[in-house]
């Protein structure tokens, strides 16, 4: 246990990077919803319409930034060799990995998520709603993507076959999520959608990190 | 017999003649298939429009089955490391994306005459869009590794992880609700169509399924060659 403390600690410093990870997200997730409007013309409306399902998928591609380094980067120096041979079990690495991700990069899109919701429209009371449902899918979003991250090591063109890997796997959660808060904001019951969110985002913590591990193992040898 | 079949030799002299074989019957069912479905009545709500349904259903079935066929291969791959499995996943990806492509373009066309539109975002055409992109996300990640043991055992991992995408495609139809038809013929009650239409339409699933077997066997084959060639052109290199 302590084994997964410490690397979770070390890869929350790393994917924090004294602040730059995080504001990094953030500020992504800013441009997307600052072109959306453009994009779609700015009468309230139909911005209102698209809001919720807008700030969902723009949750999805920032948490895509930092995952091309999550696992080059200890591959290049040998840290990952040395993890591999280490006390804990690789699928701990990758859970630390996966933890780190959504600690430093999923709780802040998650504050700044409710943020550009009402500033596309949505009517203020989903602002809750749409900060539970982007920690909850957060979580599972850091998951994947992390599980994405390990099968395209030592691939070429890494960043974008992840993204063409894990974006796919993406589709429940954000059917759920945005189906979460469409129900919402017409007022029909938003439980089961939000719970089917939590059960991906769940699956996704207690399984990813075996397949994550597999990868990683098939990558050093 | 999975592992009888696992010496690559073994497999080649087993199956010499499945793809010829094979294919005839392909060639047979399609063509008792496509009279079939010429010679079926109209039906009283489409017309004659719904022969279509002939040629885009089959090609979704085999579009699931496929994926079920890679998953089932890339299990054998990566946990007992059957040799001809990898060969077989491999074979098997750009056939299945091919019957996925085949079914969303059928199914479009069938769609402008019915439902007045190329496309819906409902729930089938969604999932079986996102099946087609998790094909194309597993040949794009075996592309892009260079060792080729390497690529293989992480687009295995991929493929049992996408498996997860089958019963939503399957089930889509009856959990949300959608445009598209409901479930008709694989159900516990029984099929709700009548013999003279489900007859053309399992004749054509015959086909197509003989077909994949045919184009499958002969791309095993063509892969176990050519990894053969390669290393016969090492062989030679050190030679020299």
């Amino acid at each position: 246990m302590s084994a997964f403390l410490t690397l979770y600690r070390r890869e929350l410093s790393l994917a924090w990077g004294r602040g730059g990870g995080a504001l990094m997200a953030c500020g992504f997730y800013a441009c997307i919803a600052a072109l959306v409007p453009l994009a779609v013309g700015s009468e309230p409306e139909r911005l209102r319409a698209v809001a919720p399902g807008v700030a969902w998928i723009a949750l999805a591609l920032s948490t895509l930034l930092s995952l091309e380094r999550l696992y080059e980067r200890d591959y290049e120096d040998g840290t990952l060799d040395l993890l591999a041979l280490g006390p804990a079990p690789l699928a701990a690495v990758a859970a630390a990995k996966g933890l780190a991700q959504w600690t430093a990069g999923g709780l802040p899109l998650a504050l700044a998520a409710p943020v550009a919701a009402l500033m596309l429209g949505a009517p203020a009371a989903m602002a809750p709603l749409v900060f539970a449902a982007a920690l909850v899918g957060g979580l599972g979003f850091a998951f994947v993507g992390a599980m994405g991250a390990a099968l395209a090591l030592g691939a070429r063109r890494g960043g974008v076959l992840i993204a063409l890997v894990v974006l796919p796997l993406f589709a429940p959660p954000v059917i759920f999520g945005a189906g979460a808060l469409h129900a919402f904001s017409e007022g029909l019951n938003w439980g089961p959608g939000f719970a089917l969110l939590a059960a991906y985002s769940l699956a996704a913590v207690a399984l990813t990190p075996f397949a994550a591990a597999a990868a990683v193992r098939n990558a050093l040898d | 017999m999975v592992f009888g079949l696992a010496n690559p030799q073994r497999f080649l002299s087993v199956t010499r003649h499945a793809p010829a074989i094979l294919g005839g019957l392909a060639a047979i069912l399609f063509a008792v298939g496509v009279w079939l479905s010429f010679t079926a009545p109209e039906d009283y709500q489409q017309g004659d429009t719904v022969r279509i349904m002939f040629v885009h259903v089959p090609a979704a079935w085999l579009s699931l089955m496929v994926y079920a066929v890679l998953g089932g291969a890339s299990f054998f791959a990566l946990v007992f490391r059957h040799v001809l499995a990898d060969v077989a996943a491999r074979a098997a990806a750009p056939l299945g994306a091919a019957f996925t492509a085949l079914a969303l373009v059928t199914g479009s066309l069938w769609g402008r005459p019915m439902w007045g539109t190329w496309w819906e975002w409902d729930a089938r055409l969604t999932s079986v869009l996102v099946l087609f992109l998790f094909y194309l996300g597993y040949m794009a990640l075996r592309a892009s590794i260079d060792d080729e043991a390497k690529a293989g055992r992480a687009a295995s991992v991929l493929a049992l992880v996408g498996l997860i995408n089958l019963p939503i495609v399957k089930f889509s139809v009856d959990w949300w609700n959608t445009l598209h038809q409901p479930t008709s013929v694989l159900r516990l009650d029984g099929p709700t169509m009548t013999a003279d239409l489900l007859a053309p339409l399992l004749v054509m699933a015959g086909a197509y399924t003989t077909l994949f077997l045919a184009l499958w066997i002969t791309a095993i084959h063509g892969e176990i060659r050519a990894r053969r060639a390669a290393a016969l052109q090492l062989k030679a290199a050190g030679r020299a």
